[in-house]
């Protein structure tokens, strides 16, 4: 009941919360807890899956409470803001739960849009709080910031608050299972291990380096490119709209880093440049909330090469800027980042999103009638007029 | 001058152009070119990415330095670290790397170290060498660090080690982290001290191509001692990055305010396969 003990804890309140809220209540007046922590005592949520009708052992208990919630979450959402937001279910998982996004939707026919997805890698627990705590801050913002109205009118965003489902859930099943990374589709014939890394699993580059065809391995990456199911959802959605994607930002954990293409070290990114230009502009912003330094770079200069990822993927098919963002922390607590960080380690990364994402709108939508089109019109029309003067003259 | 008046412009022209156009780019030879031979390509193995090691001055933002430097932190631990003084990296200033005729490589860094439970911070220079060939040694370090490593914690080492002397059951726990970062208050020290203990284990496995961080102490047994030391039994899953594993060892401790901590034992444990499995319902 991860999310519904953050977002209140953390003082974040409107309506949104009500889902959880009707969740944690359940508990609190049947079992009177003096306060939300409470909620991390394994009965309380075992109480809280039987009362949702769901059957189960133990073990599953907590899968079951988070998989609905995931989805009541999303639905919530949808019901209280339905004249800006719907769910759209764009594929399957391995073990056939429904993968979903959040779009938001406020101009006509905008047609350009951003992406961002968080959760590829089960274990980045911090990744999906993100994404819940962007789309919170679209829906709020919106109606106060001039700027924010703007970007949601000329843009839409799409968001997926957990791309693989079936690691995400199974990682939340015991203590045991909490650094699961892969998806959980089963092995190669004969392989005793299962799942395949999604973030090598991409058409890009696929299976050349930062990889190892151990089925076993961590960074295993699948029998083919695009082979599973949640890599196949992202090619098909994000494909059919690549022309209209102008970002693609997809969230992990930890490391405090912000990755541009590509993960091959031959390979470089004809806009590069502008990329780690825009990028050291959002870690200064990321820095001005917190404190917290985030490296830029490639993934081969700043941590390894690997190939197959989304985003190599997504600057592929032509959109311009893609970004990997690893959350907090830096190796302290790692994947399993503490309750009271979790406000501060989204704020941080929003400010570094919005910097990405207002770059990007302004670039597309902006015309530049700023200082440097003056500069270059008054230079040529000097230039003209001394030229034509020096004519007349000699 | 009229003539150059005419070079001028033209360059003009050439410089600023039309700024009203936005170009997106289309997609680029760089990957027209990748794409073709993605599909020619056979199976490239990661030593086309190893043979380009910077050598020279190193970007102290890049992996060769931050690696490095993580294996600072690793030593600086096993020498200092205690269950109420644990070390961290925190940036690394400027790094240098030459290769050693043919036994290695050899990292001079500045780094800056932070210890995190006073959350003082101070600047250490170090030098690690890392070993080529066939004998796989641990590298190699030296380091020295102003003012940090004289932090005081006396008082609160005694006092600990004085409550669990005295105290006639054991301790015990396991996870810690839980799953969601929290540790109980009384049992930081112990999450401390498996971190002072691992780094003992990431120190001896770190290489060039691995960096390494403690994920999670699974569970820590206090065993019965006749001796003045404290023992504990281990058992620690360690992330390394570059291959995204988690490792499980299982370690022998013992610590004592004057002797600090040592690990007697320590064990690498399978990868646990069967651990994967899905259970048995839906």
């Amino acid at each position: 009941d991860i999310f519904c003990i953050y977002l209140f804890s953390n003082g974040i309140s409107f309506s949104v919360d009500s889902v959880f809220f009707l969740s944690c209540e359940t508990i609190r007046t049947n079992k009177s807890l003096p306060g939300l922590r409470g909620l991390r005592n394994v009965e309380n949520i075992q109480y809280l899956s039987k009362t949702s009708k769901s059957r189960n052992s133990h073990k599953t208990g907590n899968r079951l409470v988070y998989q609905n919630l995931i989805t009541n979450w999303m639905d919530q959402i949808v019901k209280e803001n339905p004249d800006v937001v719907t769910k759209v279910d764009y594929g399957k998982t391995y073990e056939n739960r429904t993968i979903s996004l959040l779009k938001s939707e406020r101009g006509g026919s905008s047609k350009k849009a951003i992406w961002m997805d968080c959760g590829i890698h089960a274990r980045e627990w911090i990744a999906p709080a993100f994404c819940q705590y962007f789309i919170n801050q679209l829906l709020q913002t919106y109606k106060t910031d001039p700027k924010m109205e703007q970007m949601m009118k000329n843009m839409d965003f799409y968001v997926t608050p957990v791309l693989n489902v079936d690691g995400y859930i199974y990682s939340w099943t015991d203590n045991s299972t909490r650094l699961w990374r892969k998806n959980r589709t089963p092995g190669p014939e004969g392989c005793e291990c299962l799942g395949t890394d999604l973030n090598r699993n991409f058409y890009a580059n696929w299976g050349t380096v930062g990889i190892s065809f151990d089925c076993c391995s961590n960074i295993y990456p699948g029998k083919s490119a695009v082979s599973e199911p949640e890599a196949q959802a992202v090619t098909n959605f994000v494909g059919k709209r690549a022309d209209e994607i102008l970002c693609f930002l997809t969230i992990h954990s930890y490391g405090q880093l912000l990755l541009i293409p590509y993960g091959h070290p031959n390979v470089i990114a004809p806009n590069e440049n502008e990329l780690m230009e825009v990028g050291l502009a959002a870690a200064e912003a990321i820095k001005k909330v917190h404190g917290k330094q985030y490296t830029v770079g490639t993934s081969p200069d700043v941590l390894y090469a690997n190939s197959g990822s989304s985003r190599d993927w997504a600057r592929l098919q032509g959109i311009p800027f893609a970004f990997t963002f690893e959350l907090r922390d830096d190796g302290t607590y790692g994947f399993k980042l503490p309750e009271d960080q979790i406000q501060p380690a989204c704020e941080e990364a929003y400010s570094g999103a919005l910097h990405i994402i207002t770059h990007v709108h302004d670039k597309e939508f902006i015309k530049p009638t700023g200082t440097a089109a003056t500069v270059a019109a008054t230079l040529w029309t000097t230039m003209m007029a001394v030229f034509v003067t020096s004519t007349v003259i000699v | 001058m009229r003539l150059k008046i005419i070079i001028v412009l033209t360059i003009l022209t050439g410089i600023t152009g039309s700024p009203s156009i936005t170009i997106r780019p289309e997609v680029e030879l760089v990957d027209n070119k990748q794409r073709i031979s993605e599909q020619n390509l056979v199976t490239e193995t990661d030593e086309v990415v190893e043979d380009v090691m910077a050598t020279g001055e190193l970007n102290p933002n890049h992996y060769p330095a931050q690696r490095a430097a993580k294996v600072v932190q690793h030593y600086i631990n096993t020498l200092y670290g205690s269950p109420f003084k644990v070390f961290h990296l925190h940036r690394v200033h400027s790094g240098n790397a030459e290769d050693v005729a043919d036994s290695g490589r050899k990292y001079q860094l500045e780094i800056s170290v932070q210890e995190m439970i006073s959350n003082t911070s101070g600047k250490c220079s170090a030098e690690v060498f890392f070993s080529r060939g066939d004998k796989q040694h641990s590298p190699q370090v030296q380091v020295m660090c102003e003012e940090l490593l004289k932090i005081n914690t006396t008082k609160e080492e005694d006092a600990f080690y004085q409550h669990l002397k005295k105290n006639t059951s054991l301790l015990s726990a396991e996870y810690l982290p839980d799953s969601h970062g929290h540790i109980e208050p009384d049992m930081k020290p112990l999450w401390h001290l498996a971190s002072v203990a691992s780094s003992f284990i990431m120190l001896n496995e770190s290489t060039q191509d691995t960096l390494f961080n403690m994920a999670q102490v699974a569970n820590v047994t206090q065993l019965a001692t006749e001796s003045d030391q404290l023992k504990f039994e281990y058992l620690i899953l360690l992330h390394e990055m570059v291959s995204q594993e988690i490792i499980r060892w299982k370690l022998l401790v013992s610590w004592c305010p004057p002797e600090g901590v040592k690990v007697l034992q320590m064990e690498k444990l399978p990868h646990c396969h069967e651990c994967e499995k899905p259970p048995n319902t839906n």
